[in-house]
């Protein structure tokens, strides 16, 4: 499979390069004026079109350095190549249209589909959607991309929690609708789900994302249950956007050839989101997100069943003009504030409250020479207390890093 | 661009990065003084004896066992890390279960899952449980640090501070527990056999020779995970484990097994903290005077050892690695090897002012737990260590502060 996709790059590129006439490739013009939402994100990325062919191209890359220190211990300087990320887009017809985002990760160790959909517009507040979906909870897992953001790492509890990117095979329907000021959204999807994988792992503890190392959940369901996942979101252009979404299901195998192996044990997750900006400058992000987990009662409390999390980020542009002969860069000033709980309870033989959290805190500046460019400077500091609440371990460091569309 | 913006770029590029590199030294978390952690090797390991140390230590707290990689299916922890949380002591929620035996003639338990309860279980298997009538008892892990100073000493030193009948009259009359060592163990040359049985200086029985003996152990007992020394899946309650599980045996490598004990041999041994305060040194003179030393031994120094940098090192434990009648009130009704179930050895009491960074922030102390302070426990001894429980209820307040000061320094 990885071959596969390397083999497909590798043409792609070399497709791209022998293309000598650029005027083949045009920029995308987006002329929708209409209020964007989170549920915009996959239509709101910058293509490049292939002469007068009904597909387009784009994609993003980032990288970063990292300099962290744990405990007065480090492990020195290292280069991340976090993502090279392909979007390749084709209108079928005036009203069907498909996207997909092929993302390669730390290299070529995760390739990895995120998205690859067909949409069929019936309505504007009727489309349905199916293939390589993702799904909508929270904010960030729809709205992901590395260009967007001011911060060289995602947000802790919308990778760890919220498994971002989870993408799933499903199908469901999407609308959105603006009128004025006005525009409301929704999302809903059944797709495949999550496994056993997020209570057995390596990670000693209720781990999510370990789901996504299940090779076979785009082929199937671990269990033949649909994990179902809704969210409905409001914007005014002024106040800002808020979403609030649900995603649940059964994620253990609880019966194999017919044969009851244990009782239906589910997985759901409920999201909060909200960004606006502040007199048209300061920008803020947050999200919220809750977990509750059926863990068989006879396993170890390590392995939380429920979980929280959050982050917020504000961004502040200071200077927004010609910069080093970039016009309309932009030069920011950022914050971001965060926090996840792996393990919300108190232990059975003590009372005492159950930690496994860390709580972390991001300053940071960025420079965007151009809207779709971001180079990106962060100091972050984080305190991980373990399961017991032993003192925390602290680790901090700096990070240098861009991102860019393409 | 104009060479003037241009030259002020490179400037303020090589200004950031000069400055980054001594900021991070400013801003980023110091390591905490040696005195302040139990983890890290003993002095004088070659490079080569580094190298395993650290394996051991990727092992032991880095490796998670799930049911993909053996664990259980009946378990009591998934990893080494999560009961010695940086190498210190337990907490209630890591602490073992043992059940069955209540005298000397052996554990009639044995065909019902005994001596170790393995109360958790993977998801769709139901845990064990302790059988009508079996007595047991809450063990607390203990602290890993300094482990290999023990290990290599004598047997013959040990045994030079046995006074079983108590002929000096003093009111302590520790003796060794005599255990069986399994097959695969190695006697070395400071070990003596008695009736084929061994001296037993680990656990709160003192049931473990050697530290291969606790690992393996451990390995199975505690993660349900085979090893070549212990190849089957703990029995539960007599049954033993009735299917193939899917992960090849062994399920840990010998090779990790050796680098664990190694990692466990060769970690240092805890540093005393203000070890010349006023409070501190009087605290200490109180501990000889009340003859707390009588079973808490302060020094000892190694003779020989498997490892080099183990060879005549003076150490400071406090414990003299015997068994002692502690009384009734600690009398659980369970015991192991020729140990009686009131008697328990002595625990070593360097590190303990370092426990609540292991146990979350308080302290659960004595072999259960069920002290929460040092003062605590001290009221809990009993036996042998009445009268000097009884002389520390006679002191005066300023004067027990700095007793549990110095115990608090170890």
């Amino acid at each position: 499979m990885r071959n596969l996709f390397l083999l497909l790059f590798i043409c792609i590129q070399f497709a791209a390069v022998a293309q000598v006439d650029y005027s083949l490739f045009r920029r995308v013009q987006k002329k929708d004026s209409t209020i964007k939402m989170n549920v915009d994100a996959v239509y709101s990325r910058p293509f490049l079109q292939i002469g007068k062919t009904p597909v387009a191209l784009g994609g993003y890359v980032e990288a970063n350095s990292n300099y962290m220190v744990t405990n007065g211990k480090t492990e020195g300087m290292s280069f991340q190549m976090r993502r090279l990320t392909i979007f390749l887009s084709s209108s079928i017809g005036k009203r069907i249209k498909f996207l997909s985002e092929i993302e390669f990760e730390d290299g070529t160790k995760e390739i990895n589909i995120e998205f690859a959909a067909v949409d069929i517009e019936l309505h504007p507040l009727l489309n349905v959607r199916g293939g390589v979906i993702m799904n909508p909870i929270g904010s960030f897992n729809q709205n992901h991309d590395g260009p967007k953001w001011e911060f060289i790492d995602r947000p802790i509890s919308a990778t760890t929690i919220i498994p971002s990117t989870w993408s799933n095979v499903g199908f469901g329907l999407w609308g959105k609708y603006a009128k004025n000021k006005w525009a409301v959204a929704y999302e809903a999807y059944l797709s495949n789900g999550f496994d056993e994988r997020i209570i057995n792992n390596a990670e000693n503890r209720t781990w999510i994302p370990a789901s996504k190392l299940n090779p076979d959940r785009f082929e199937e369901s671990s269990n033949g249950v649909p994990l179902t996942t809704v969210k409905a979101a409001v914007r005014h252009r002024k106040i800002g956007e808020l979403g609030i979404s649900w995603m649940g299901g059964v994620y253990n195998k609880f019966e194999d050839d017919g044969i009851e192996l244990d009782k239906k044990r589910r997985i759901d997750l409920f999201a909060i989101d909200f960004n606006t900006r502040i007199k048209n400058k300061i920008y803020i992000n947050t999200e919220w997100v809750w977990a509750f987990v059926d863990v068989p009662e006879t396993f170890s409390q390590q392995y939380g069943n429920k979980q929280r999390g959050g982050f917020l980020d504000i961004v502040y542009p200071v200077l927004n003009r010609t910069i080093l002969g970039f016009e309309h860069a932009t030069f920011n000033v950022a914050a971001r504030l965060e926090y996840a709980d792996y393990n919300v309870g108190t232990f059975n033989e003590t009372g005492g409250n159950i930690r496994d959290d860390i709580y972390a805190i991001v300053p940071g500046i960025s420079f965007r020479p151009h809207p779709q460019t971001v180079l990106r400077a962060n100091y972050r500091y984080h305190w991980q207390t373990d399961l017991l609440g032993n003192p925390a371990a602290r680790t901090a460091g700096f990070q240098f890093g861009f991102s860019s569309y393409f | 661009m104009t060479k003037k913006t241009l030259l002020l770029l490179t400037a303020f590029l090589f200004f950031l990065a000069v400055s980054c590199k001594q900021l991070t030294e400013k801003i980023t978390p110091q390591a905490p003084n040696d005195d302040q952690t139990l983890d890290g090797p003993i002095d004088g390991l070659s490079a080569v004896e580094k190298r395993q140390f650290l394996a051991g230590d990727a092992a032991f707290n880095g490796e998670v066992f799930f049911s993909a990689t053996g664990l259980g299916p009946y378990f009591v922890a998934t990893s080494c890390g999560s009961c010695h949380a940086i190498d210190g002591k337990g907490h209630p929620f890591t602490t073992l279960t043992r059940f069955g035996q209540s005298d000397t003639l052996g554990n009639t338990f044995l065909a019902q899952g005994a001596p170790q309860l393995q109360n958790r279980a993977i998801p769709g298997f139901t845990p064990e449980h302790i059988p009508a009538g079996a007595a047991f008892s809450k063990f607390m892990p203990p602290a890993n640090s300094g482990l290999g100073f023990i290990e290599s000493l004598t047997d013959t030193q040990i045994l030079s501070n046995e006074d079983p009948l108590d002929a000096n009259a003093d009111g302590i009359s520790g003796r060794a527990n005599y255990v069986s060592a399994p097959d695969y163990f190695t006697a070395q040359s400071y070990h003596q056999s008695k009736n084929g049985k061994y001296v037993g200086r680990f656990g709160k029985k003192g049931a473990a020779v050697d530290l291969e003996h606790q690992t393996v152990n451990a390995y199975n007992q505690d993660m349900g995970i085979t090893s070549e020394y212990a190849l089957l899946e703990p029995a539960i309650n007599g049954l033993a484990f009735p299917y193939f599980d899917g992960v090849p045996d062994p399920e840990v490598s010998t090779n990790t097994v050796n680098n664990v004990v190694f990692y466990l041999r060769t970690l240092k041994a805890p540093v005393q903290r203000n070890p010349y305060d006023g409070d501190v040194l009087t605290g200490k003179q109180i501990f000889m005077d009340l003859k707390c030393s009588s079973c808490h031994t302060p020094t000892w120094t190694t003779q020989q050892s498997r490892v080099p940098a183990l060879v005549g090192k003076t150490f400071h434990p406090y414990t003299d690695l015997l068994l002692h009648d502690m009384g009734p009130g600690l009398d659980d009704g369970y015991t192991e090897g020729t140990a009686l179930t009131y008697e328990w050895r002595t625990p070593a009491l360097w590190g303990l002012g370092l426990s609540k960074k292991s146990q979350g922030g308080g302290y659960f102390l004595l072999h259960d737990g069920r002290a929460t302070s040092i003062q605590q426990a001290i009221e809990l001894h009993g036996g042998e260590a009445q009268t000097s429980k009884l002389q520390f209820s006679n002191l005066s307040g300023s004067d027990k502060d700095k007793l549990i000061k110095f115990l608090e320094s170890l």
